[in-house]
């Protein structure tokens, strides 16, 4: 039985999207567009078409947040609303985590190859929703509602909007778990699948859909607030299609996406130079003491190389060439995380204004090798938190850019990087006191929102302030959360000495938190960051990477007692060689070097530290100002045996100014030290070839550095001819795994 | 906007305020800024060569007797800029934890058994020029290679200074 088509003037929406990806091959333009006519005809009515349609998505995202939504939405603006093509390439997209420029697109894109045109079909009034990873998005817990848009019987787009949920019934409470090892641990899975029509969500979906997570009320909230937002959208095309005609709103997408690719060619010619930046992130996964299922035991340090390659024409390519497997772990990335990851950095970094769209995404060629964690072709893994690859990933896109800028002059938009969001507590509980017994409690602080930026070329990193994943990081309020997460109070916040990364500019600076449990049973907490290895790529020019996270806690206390006594409790873990933990608490305290970690169970009264990320440094340490470092003690940000062992400055605090007093004569003296140890400690390039090599033909390194090598090896033939080289190995040379 | 070449001078050493260096962040960026940033750092450097592209904080790509090489501003010269300018640098590798522990608290550093710190030096001035954090055996990171001809020719629409 064959059904009227849906697509333009007969054709399948599938037809469309294959001449359109044809068009782009050949013609090397979006849908083969030479001149942008209706922009050179009238620019006003142009720009004017396009306020209007980005203005409708902002709109959008601002009211739907407000009609219905869970605190994560709210507090945070954890959302975002975009409007597509029929062939599913955005045209415009609102403000919020702009990490979905192009990720709901190939979730339609998918539906089309599917052929859902024929089964279940696609009518005016129907409700898709999606979370795979396999088919565009990041991870289950960003949920995608899209609606098809028709104009009399023809498709003439898509609205999506998306959401980050609190959680999504995966193997433990939370929503970047990283217990997850397989696609059945990752919680719920959507699909692509229709959930609704004639503008209403099926009722048989949703109680099933407020079965499958811990949060069935946020789940609903939010499912009725990204449909909302859809809905306005929708309006605003037809507003668009009744003011300028259909046939203007047809030419006017395709030309705005062919914009939005110019838009790149023409920045990265603006700010960049051409040639080939290279940068190495890396992370550790210390599992092999820790996982429950045998085939996860094992731990894993993933290699992030990238290459990035500036062309003549201001269009770039990115590779993840020689980066090592996936695996039996949460941190996998599909297409959809490695698309995300990078545009909500782009658009940060680059090519920020109004109009980013999918023509952006034409302007970057991508190479994901197949079977690497940035591609692992493998449905069945878990993509549960790729943010744990991504992150520090990233940052290495974030620094071959900066080398750019800074040669072309531009060394205020200069960031070597930015702190891991993944310090803060995940979990739950159930109330076992209070007006919500037998309630359960999620805990999913967004305080990660805040990180620690890196330095700029200029300027110290900011402090407390950024999240790569979202532009408009907003850590909300902790009274928000705290009520949210109900069972988890905190005993302080304040700064966290030692977090920024050294450099003439310093990192920005954090803070860490001690927080106890109460009024609770069957607490799990976990969390996932580096631990054993620094975060990212490091500093640039000279500064250090920042500190490493670690984890701190204390069961089985005699908190309840020191309450009781009005006793002094732990509030930080200033020094963690001499912790207050262990001077103020009895009990069992435990301090593990990881910031990973599989839940552990914790009983009323256990108390537990976490302390959020610094910034990466810039510029040789030495080279900072003393003032700048006076500022830096009074202002708690680092301690007085680092500030003199890195930048040589000697200070005693003033217990009458209440302030730190720098000694000039001792502070020359000490930097004349620092740089005569240097020559002392260093050696020339030769001789630290011949001492690292033997690192590699020695057979000690810790295994999962072997196994890093052996996976990158096996997986790229490039980045393994340039190893072997570099070290003038045989070109057969494979490494052995202990 | 157009940022004058006092504020840039003033920029490079870190001297401007937040409320100086906002517009400048947020606004238009000018599009001669190259060449002003070329003009300070050339009358700013110690020596004679002429400089083809700023590469570092310190180090520079220069024309020197029809070679193009990397130069320090205290006048060590690295060689070919095609070459890693990092393998002609004095190397201090902190691989132990008592090493990495005077620069981070405990339990703040790296496990040097999963990952260690390089430490690149000029061989003239010890100046710190990169940090590396790597795990053991990791090659040493070329981190950028220019294409300085096709910079000044298709970018800027002129030859590049060494081959007027
Ligand atoms: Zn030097």
């Amino acid at each position: 039985m064959s059904r009227k088509t849906i697509g333009w003037n007969g054709k399948t929406v599938k037809e469309m999207l294959e001449e359109s990806e044809k068009l782009i091959e050949e013609k090397k333009s979006y849908h083969g567009i030479q001149n942008l006519s209706l922009k050179e005809e009238d620019p006003f009515r142009y720009e004017r078409a396009y306020a209007s349609l980005r203005g409708a998505l902002v709109s959008a995202r601002e009211t739907a947040l407000h009609v219905a939504a869970s605190p994560i939405v709210t507090e945070i603006g954890e959302l975002c609303f975009a409007l597509y093509t029929p062939e599913g390439d955005s045209i415009a997209v609102s403000t919020g985590i702009l990490v979905h420029v192009h990720t709901m697109s190939e979730g339609i894109k998918f539906m089309i190859r599917e052929g859902y045109e024929e089964d279940p079909t696609i009518n005016q009034g129907d409700i898709f929703l999606n979370n795979d990873p396999q088919c565009g998005n990041v991870h289950t817990t960003d949920v995608q509602t899209l609606i098809p848009i028709f104009w009399e019987d023809e498709l003439i787009g898509w609205a999506g909007g998306v959401t980050h949920q609190i959680d999504i019934g995966g193997i433990t409470p939370g929503h970047t778990l990283v217990s997850s090892i397989q696609r059945f641990d990752d919680g719920a899975y959507y699909t692509c699948r229709k959930i609704g029509s004639n503008d209403k969500i099926w009722r048989d979906h949703m109680i099933g859909a407020k079965k499958s997570v811990r949060s069935p009320m946020y789940w609903e909230l939010d499912e009725k607030c990204r449909l909302a937002g859809n809905l306005m959208i929708r309006d605003a095309v037809y507003d668009f299609i009744k003011r300028e005609g259909i046939e203007y709103y047809k030419q006017f997408m395709r030309e705005a996406i062919e914009e939005g690719r110019r838009i790149v060619q023409e920045r990265v010619k603006e700010r960049l130079i051409p040639g080939r930046y290279r940068a190495s992130s890396f992370m550790d996964l210390p599992m092999k003491d820790q996982a429950w299922v045998p085939i996860a035991r094992e731990d894993k340090i993933s290699n992030h190389p990238i290459e990035v390659i500036v062309k003549e024409d201001g269009s770039f390519s990115l590779s993840f060439d020689g980066a090592s497997a996936g695996g039996a772990n949460a941190f996998n990335c599909d297409k959809g995380a490695m698309e995300g990851g990078q545009w909500v950095l782009l658009t940060q970094i680059l090519i920020y204004g109004d109009k980013v769209n999918d023509g952006a995404y034409f302007a970057v060629e991508k190479d994901y090798p197949l079977g690497t964690w940035a591609n692992p072709g493998d449905p069945y893994l878990s993509y549960q938190a790729p943010w744990g690859n991504l992150i520090p990933a990233y940052t290495t896109m974030m620094k071959c850019i900066s080398y750019g800028l800074f040669s072309r002059g531009f060394r205020e938009e200069v960031v070597p990087g930015y702190g891991f969001t993944g310090d803060s507590i995940q979990g739950g509980g159930v109330f076992s006191a209070g007006p919500l017994l037998g309630e359960r409690w999620m805990l999913s602080t967004f305080e990660i929102s805040g990180q620690g930026l890196g330095a700029s070329a200029v300027r110290d990193g900011l402090n407390w302030g950024y999240a790569m994943w979202n532009p408009e990081a907003d850590l909300g309020d902790v009274e928000t959360w705290e009520l949210f997460q109900g069972g988890i109070p905190y005993l302080s916040r304040k700064v966290k000495p030692n977090t920024p990364g050294h450099g003439k500019f310093r990192g920005g600076a954090n803070y860490g938190s001690v927080a106890f449990i109460a009024n609770s049973e069957k607490v799990e907490f976990f969390a996932g960051r580096e631990g054993l290895v620094f975060h990212g790529s490091g500093g640039m020019h000279g500064g250090y990477p920042n500190a490493t996270s670690y984890r701190l806690s204390g069961t089985n206390t005699n908190l309840e007692e020191i309450f009781r006594n009005k006793q002094d409790y732990p509030i930080d873990d200033a020094d963690p060689s001499n912790g207050q933990f262990e001077r103020f608490l009895k009990g069992d305290i435990k301090r593990l070097p990881i910031g990973t970690i599989y839940p552990i169970a914790l009983e009323n009264y256990d108390i537990i530290h976490f302390a959020e990320s610094g910034g990466p440094g810039y510029g040789d340490p030495l080279e900072r100002r003393v003032d700048s470092i006076k500022r830096d003690l009074d202002d708690g940000l680092y301690t007085s045996d680092i500030v003199n062992k890195v930048y040589g400055v000697v200070a005693t605090y003033d217990d009458k100014s209440e302030e730190w007093l720098i000694d000039e004569e001792a502070t020359k003296k000490r930097q004349e030290d620092i740089r005569n140890e240097r020559k002392d400690k260093s050696m020339t390039f030769e001789e630290y070839w011949e001492y690292e090599r033997k690192k590699l033909t020695e057979g000690k390194l810790y295994e999962a550095v072997s196994k890093m090598y052996s996976e990158s090896l096996k997986l790229s033939s490039k980045w393994g001819k340039e190893f072997r080289e570099f070290w003038k190995f045989p070109e057969d040379f494979q490494m052995e795994v202990k | 906007m157009n940022v004058d070449k006092k504020t840039l001078e003033r920029m490079i050493e870190g001297d401007l305020k937040w409320d100086e260096l906002k517009p400048i962040i947020s606004g238009r960026k000018d599009q001669n800024r190259f060449d002003k940033i070329m003009e300070i750092l050339q009358e700013k450097v110690k020596w004679n060569e002429r400089i083809l592209l700023p590469l570092h904080e310190h180090l520079y790509i220069v024309a020197k007797e029809g070679e193009r090489i990397v130069k320090c501003d205290c006048g060590h010269e690295f060689g070919d800029y095609n070459v890693n300018w990092k393998t002609k640098c004095r190397v201090r590798v902190r691989d132990t934890i008592e090493a990495i522990d005077e620069l981070y608290p405990k339990f703040m550093g790296s496990d040097p058994e999963w990952e260690e710190l390089r430490e690149y030096y000029c061989p003239g001035c010890l100046t710190l020029l990169d940090v590396e954090a790597a795990p053991p055996g990791y090659p040493t990171i070329f981190n950028f290679l220019p294409d300085i001809d096709a910079f000044y020719e298709n970018w800027l629409g002129r030859s590049p200074p060494d081959k007027k």
